[in-house]
């Protein structure tokens, strides 16, 4: 096996490894919170489990397997052996160790404060401290991706870097940009206080802070999606790539419009005025349009694939489209999920509108329709794609992948549609129980115990998923296959260097960030009188004070 | 220079995807303008005063000492509730408010963040502590609110729940202020 693979495969283990025990998770918090029983009924469990799905998901999930995606791809797309291997398994290393820090303190009980924090609610130093190192293991991966694509320009002056190189590095700055808000966070307000060299938190400036990473951490998820849909797609479909520079565009887009508008998740707090409330509201929409030149772009990819199938006529391409490739129907089933979240979302990034749903059940559904949903789906089909790529075994079988996705979807869509209800009629989210004997509680009831249904799904899909990867593992060896990626409708030798690079674009976003956080951040150290909290410990010892 | 190559005609494919660029650019100004209409039409602001109170002295003095929190009449006919939200209650736990009056309701936090939410309306704001958060409603219906905590606060924060009745103007008027912070009369 070459050391990519090898490389590529811890990643991937680790993800899905941790995947499985946190949707097992999610699942029994669903029945906690429902009218039915549940095993180990105890409120100081639920919020223990919830930290630890949100941890898990949110940070070792997602960033695991960016990473090992990144690898793979820098290596296939340029086309020869990664620079750094070394350091990239010294980063999974300290990733990894991270996780295992993390993930102790919170079984521990000493770290309930959910995987945002809530400053001035503090944990035990350890749980910071392992969430860092994760946060600190990726940014090798961020300099290693950007020292590939710069060493492989160099060798090939003039020449466009491949798109799903370029993609990914679009990713590697977006989060590199993403995570020095949580790292300000950390180190500004949540370190001192946690090693105790600190006795007040400000509340406001946390939350400020956690707010540049808060929103654009889920585009750092969702580029996985976003870069199979352009470069492995459509081959898969039996297609070709829309428009290259487009697609470069669109990448470039993401990387600028989705950092300066994290205030979005905090219009319902007292603690910014109107003004940067609605200019980062106002770039806000901004973001929705790489998202819809996508859609654009993938239904022309799978468009030229269908009639290449021979479909004719308006739709007839719909149908001639290979619905057995996974990767194809895995995206049929995400555009399904990311059209309905994406109008979730357009409610909550509506100013006004945002109050009616605002820290209600709809967000729970909306980033789990979006996230858990139109975008873990895609790491199914693009773990489905590479496998064979990394173990030179054939995937078995592409029949049960594709029970594997369907029921993902349905899960998906039978826990969130009623999550969605529940919250229009004003269900609280991240609470452990519920009053079911109180009239207003009662009406969610039988919406609570149909998501419990769906999360029931949801687990034995994410069953599926491991048994399929393990099952292929024991398979004969056939020729390792070449990773096919995406040729363009008209490929051009030559590309504007300003759609090759990313130093114009990274000094737009730093431009953009100054101005739209410059002062929200700076009126905490500046402008505003001392109003900061001392911390309230969520340790062990201080649950049984409050709990005797 | 005369070595370099003619321009290259726009392709095709890319002409096409610029038009819908230029579509879904129109489609976004077309919501955005919707956005800012209805909100200032509506007069709908989220809390956005940037009020700040030092967390622990607040219970001492100025207007968040304990007989001066619930509902106070303004010379002006409306209605101001000062409440505290801390781990794991609001202080008071029930209100009693008027129907059809204008309300401001100031809330602020000693302690942790917490949300609050009055459900089926859209009074809805994030408590964060060093700030008071301040927003306005007007009821159109008698009846009996639930304000649950929306916020993580801590282990007991799904037993943060309040309540607030909403009664006809003129029984409220008749309530002296002390019965005002109760809910006995249901």
């Amino acid at each position: 096996m070459p050391s990519i693979s090898r490389l590529a495969l811890a990643h991937f283990w680790v993800a899905f490894g941790l995947f499985l025990p946190a949707v097992v998770l999610g699942a029994w918090q669903m029945l906690m919170r429902s009218p039915l029983p549940a095993p180990l009924d105890d409120p100081n469990l639920y919020y223990v489990s919830m930290t630890l799905h949100g941890t898990v998901m949110a940070y070792v999930l997602t960033t695991f397997f960016i990473m090992g995606f990144g690898y793979t791809l820098a290596a296939a797309s340029l086309g020869r052996p990664l620079r750094g291997s070394r350091a990239a398994w010294v980063g999974f290393a300290i990733c990894l160790i991270g996780t295992l820090i993390a993930a102790a303190t919170v079984l521990s009980g000493r770290a309930t404060v959910l995987y945002t924090f809530y400053p001035p609610l503090l944990a035990s130093a350890w749980y910071y401290a392992g969430v860092f190192l994760v946060v600190a293991g990726s940014l090798i991966w961020v300099v290693l991706m950007v020292i590939n694509m710069l060493a492989w320009k160099r060798d090939h002056p003039g020449a466009p870097v491949p798109l799903a190189m370029f993609a990914v590095t679009a990713t590697a700055y977006l989060w590199a940009w993403s995570a020095s808000g949580v790292a300000a966070e950390m180190l500004g307000v949540i370190g001192p206080a946690a090693l105790g060299g600190s006795t007040r938190m400000d509340a406001g400036l946390a939350r400020t802070l956690f707010s540049v990473t808060l929103h654009s951490i889920v585009y750092f998820w969702l580029m996985p999606a976003y870069i199979a849909y352009y470069t492995l797609l459509p081959p898969a479909a039996g297609g070709r790539l829309y428009s290259d520079r487009m697609a470069r565009l669109t990448f470039i887009m993401f990387l600028v419009f989705s950092l300066p508008v994290g205030m979005h998740h905090l219009f319902a707090d007292p603690e910014h005025g109107d003004g940067f409330k609605f200019l980062q509201a106002f770039f806000t929409f901004f973001v929705v349009l790489p998202t819809l030149m996508t859609v654009f772009s993938v239904c022309a990819s799978l468009e030229s694939g269908g009639r290449a199938h021979g479909g004719r006529g308006l739709f007839g391409w719909i149908r001639t489209l290979p619905w057995e490739e996974p990767m194809v129907l895995a995206t049929g089933l995400s555009l399904l999920m990311l059209g309905l979240g994406g109008l979730g979302g357009i409610v909550n990034m509506s100013y006004a509108m945002n109050s009616m749903i605002h820290n209600t059940s709809w967000v729970t559904a909306h980033f789990h329709l979006i996230f858990g949903g139109a975008v873990v789906i895609m790491y199914f089909a693009i773990a489905y794609e590479l496998w064979p790529h990394l173990t030179g075994k054939p995937l078995r079988s592409k029949r049960s992948a594709r029970w594997q996705l369907w029921s993902w979807f349905w899960g998906m869509l039978i826990t969130t549609v009623p999550w969605h209800i529940a919250g229009l009629l004003g269900q609280p989210r991240r609470a452990a129980a519920f009053d079911y004997r109180m009239p207003a509680v009662a009406r969610w009831a039988t919406l609570v115990d149909i998501s419990v249904i769906g999360g029931a799904i949801l687990l034995v899909s994410a069953l599926l998923l491991v048994f399929i990867l393990l099952r292929s593992l024991f398979g004969a060896r056939t020729n390792e296959s070449a990773l096919p990626f995406a040729v363009a409708l008209r490929p051009s030798s030559r590309i504007a260097p300003a759609l090759n690079s990313f130093a114009l674009w990274n000094s737009i976003v730093l431009a953009l960030m100054i101005a739209a956080y410059g002062y929200p951040i700076a009126q905490f150290l500046f402008v505003l009188p001392p109003h900061s909290a001392p911390p309230a410990e969520l340790t062990r010892s201080a649950a049984r004070a409050q709990f005797p | 220079m005369a070595e370099s190559p003619p321009r290259e005609p726009e392709p095709p494919t890319e002409r096409t995807e610029r038009r819908w660029l230029l579509a879904m650019c129109l489609l976004l100004a077309v919501m955005m303008a919707v956005v800012v209409a209805t909100s200032l039409a509506h007069a709908l602001h989220p809390p956005s005063n940037v009020e700040t109170i030092d967390p622990l002295s607040l219970h001492l003095a100025g207007e968040f000492v304990e007989n001066n929190l619930g509902a106070a009449l303004e010379p002006d006919g409306s209605v101001t509730v000062r409440l505290l939200a801390q781990q794991y209650s609001f202080v008071p736990n029930c209100l009693i408010l008027p129907a059809d009056t204008s309300i401001k309701f100031r809330i602020t936090s000693p302690d942790v963040i917490h949300g609050f939410l009055l459900v089926g309306t859209n009074v809805n704001t994030m408590v964060v502590p060093g700030f008071v958060a301040e927003v306005r409603t007007r009821f159109a219906a008698v009846g009996d609110y639930t304000m649950p905590c929306h916020e993580y606060c801590g282990l007991a924060h799904h037993d943060m729940w309040a309540r607030v009745a909403v009664v006809p103007k003129d029984q409220f008027s008749q309530l002296g202020s002390t019965q005002r912070r109760r809910c006995a009369i249901h």
